[in-house]
């Protein structure tokens, strides 16, 4: 299984921990990766507002270059997912549109037709490891540990960009991947909600509330810590959380957020340090001491 | 075929405000019922006081918005055989982010408060010569997609950020803006682009999180809509917000280095006169060092980033053209 690996800008600039921990884990799970250094940002939605057609050209040169590899892209970013997804539905559904945007990148020597495929890390755990096998990479069981999940809006919005009609399972994939793992899924109304990160730097009261709202309901309903697939969310809701969860009222910022390859990397055995937990702002350490309490199976 | 629904109720008289009460009811239904054909089957066969509005019953009239299992819907577009197993429970309340006046049914006093605050009508400065204005069809084409709106409130409903913040003119409101920026025989153009830059809970307040999109049975898409008057109130002027220096700093980042500068993003964004956000971001980033991780100082780069560049410079001198 190879994929041409895509972890966005997050991981490669201010998530560092969410890079290393997604290697050791793909190492584990035996997926081969070549990274795509040559790829630009997807512009996270932003970049569209002021140019869809330059966002477009620019996602789809990202998959003509996996394209020329001959391999699927895989990302471990829900927004990158999300964005690329959407530039991809685009073209798809119109040829002539694929053409004019494959004009810009003939210089280059690269053209796109839609021989490849965008999923998340988390994508393939469910549909192309599957959960039996991935169990059998596990060596602990984390019964016990309360996990709330954490979407990111753009690997469940525009539901007709994902894929949900042939792929049903990736609606409850992030709640599947905490089962596998031993955990005791805390369900909750925001998990599919907006994290705030977007508007982080333009109303950032507004921002925050919705960083207190995510995590003060999680913990009230018991979570030992959140699990997300996204690196955007990870910043708002872990680096924010003190000074949400301060200015909302809503209890002590006590609610370690996850990364996705690090909950598998802590039910792999492997060390925390090595997951980069210590590079949290949110205190990790007493979810680390209760995986450590649970023996090795 | 089998059906249970679970039914939110809440009675003015009796319950105070935020509060509710469960009702659990088990029907027997036709295989292609809609929720709306359930409701109305308990209101008439088994408790006649439960509160829900609808009239047209096939999706015209926007009266029947409610949520179902969490999103909000037209419950009389919504088949239960589409959306549930056999026997499987239906859950059902009334639109999030609207006061419940009973039961299923909300106040939609706010949300056309909201939908007044942007002026929904023409304002054109000169009457037409003679007759009515003309207007070209793809002006018209264009204009159907928020035209389409019937006012439903499921955008309202499900919007996050109305969640946190009653001041935002939100989805539904703002379409309807829109409707008024494109339309052709208005002339107050750049003065509601203006207002929608400025006013608190105006264009730059939307989170882009797509539900909006998601949940509006209408193809509107007000988010599409929300990014469009981002673009069009930039390119009327309005740069005196953070919004518009976000989007500035993030494309210039992508363009010169094809990846994102985190860090320059967030103080651009800001403002570099900005002092309180400032100190704000210099805590945070001090807190990363500190746990041994921060933005790098030069920003990260795609390999050959000058190719991403050129790309860049093609399109804005054709866009400038």
């Amino acid at each position: 299984m190879k994929f041409a690996f895509y972890p966005g800008c997050v991981a490669r600039g201010a998530g560092p921990e969410l890079f290393d921990s997604a290697v050791a884990v793909m190492d584990r799970l035996g997926i081969e990766w070549v990274e795509l250094t040559g790829a630009s940002c997807t512009g996270a939605g932003v970049l569209q507002e002021k140019d869809q057609k330059l966002g477009d050209i620019l996602n789809i040169r990202t998959l003509a270059m996996a394209e020329q590899l001959g391999l699927p892209v895989m990302t471990i970013c829900s927004t990158c997912q999300g964005v690329m997804a959407q530039a991809d539905r685009r073209v798809r559904k119109d040829a002539d549109y694929l053409e004019e945007i494959n004009g810009y990148l003939a210089e280059e020597g690269l053209s796109y037709s839609g021989n490849t495929t965008v999923k998340h890390l988390l994508w393939v755990l469910v549909e192309d490891i599957g959960v039996e096998t991935l169990k059998k990479t596990f060596v602990k069981e984390l019964s016990g540990v309360n996990l709330a999940p954490f979407y990111g809006c753009y690997i469940v919005r525009p539901s007709d960009a994902l894929g949900f009609d042939e792929n049903p399972e990736r609606q409850t994939s992030l709640e599947t991947v905490i089962e596998s793992v031993g955990g005791n899924v805390v369900d909750f109304p925001g998990k599919t909600a907006c994290c705030g990160f977007p508007i982080l730097l333009i109303n950032q009261r507004n921002s925050l509330r919705m960083v207190a709202n995510h995590t003060g309901t999680a913990s009230e309903l018991g979570a030992d810590a959140m699990v997300t697939p996204c690196p955007l969310c990870h910043l708002n809701l872990d680096g924010y959380q003190p000074k949400a969860r301060r200015q909302n009222n809503r209890g002590k910022a006590d609610l370690p957020i996850i990364h996705l390859p690090q909950l598998l990397g802590l039910a792999m055995g492997m060390d925390a340090k090595e997951l980069g937990l210590g590079k949290h702002l949110v205190n990790t350490k007493d979810i680390i001491g209760k995986v450590e309490s649970i023996a090795m199976a | 075929m089998n059906s249970k629904l679970k039914v939110s109720r809440f009675d003015p008289e009796t319950m105070g405000s935020g509060q509710r009460r469960w009702d659990e009811f088990e029907l027997d239904l036709h295989p292609s019922a809609t929720v709306l054909d359930a409701l109305i089957q308990i209101r008439e066969e088994v408790d006649g006081t439960l509160a829900l509005r609808c009239a047209c019953r096939a999706s015209i009239c926007g009266s029947c918005g409610m949520r179902v299992n969490g999103e909000a819907k037209l419950v009389c577009k919504t088949r239960i055989a589409d959306i549930a197993e056999e026997g499987a429970t239906i859950v059902i309340e009334p639109m999030g982010n609207h006061g419940i006046i009973k039961d299923l049914v909300v106040s939609l006093d706010p949300f056309f408060h909201k939908v007044r605050q942007v002026d929904p009508y023409l304002q054109p400065d000169e009457e037409p010569e003679q007759g009515e204005f003309v207007v070209n069809n793809d002006s018209m084409e264009n204009l159907l997609t928020a035209m389409n709106c019937i006012m439903c409130g499921a955008c309202v409903s499900d919007c996050t950020v109305l969640e946190v913040d009653e001041a935002f003119i939100g989805p539904a409101a703002l379409a309807k803006a829109w409707r008024f920026v494109e339309d052709p025989r208005d002339d107050q153009r750049d003065e509601r682009l203006k207002e929608l830059n400025e006013i608190e809970g105006g264009i730059w307040d939307c989170t882009r999180c797509f539900k909006c999109v998601e949940v509006c049975p209408k193809d509107v898409a007000p988010m599409d809509r929300i990014m469009e008057m981002r673009d069009m109130a930039i390119k009327a002027g309005n740069r005196n917000t953070s919004g518009y220096r976000h989007t500035e700093s993030f494309s210039k980042s992508v363009k010169k280095h094809g990846r994102l500068d985190e860090a320059r993003l967030a103080v651009e964004s800001a403002g570099y006169t900005n002092i309180p956000r400032l100190i704000d971001l210099a805590e945070i980033g001090v807190k990363s060092v500190l746990k041994g991780k921060m933005p790098p100082i030069v920003p990260h780069k795609a390999d050959e980033n000058e190719k991403i560049t050129r790309i860049f410079e093609r399109v804005e001198s054709e866009r400038n053209t």
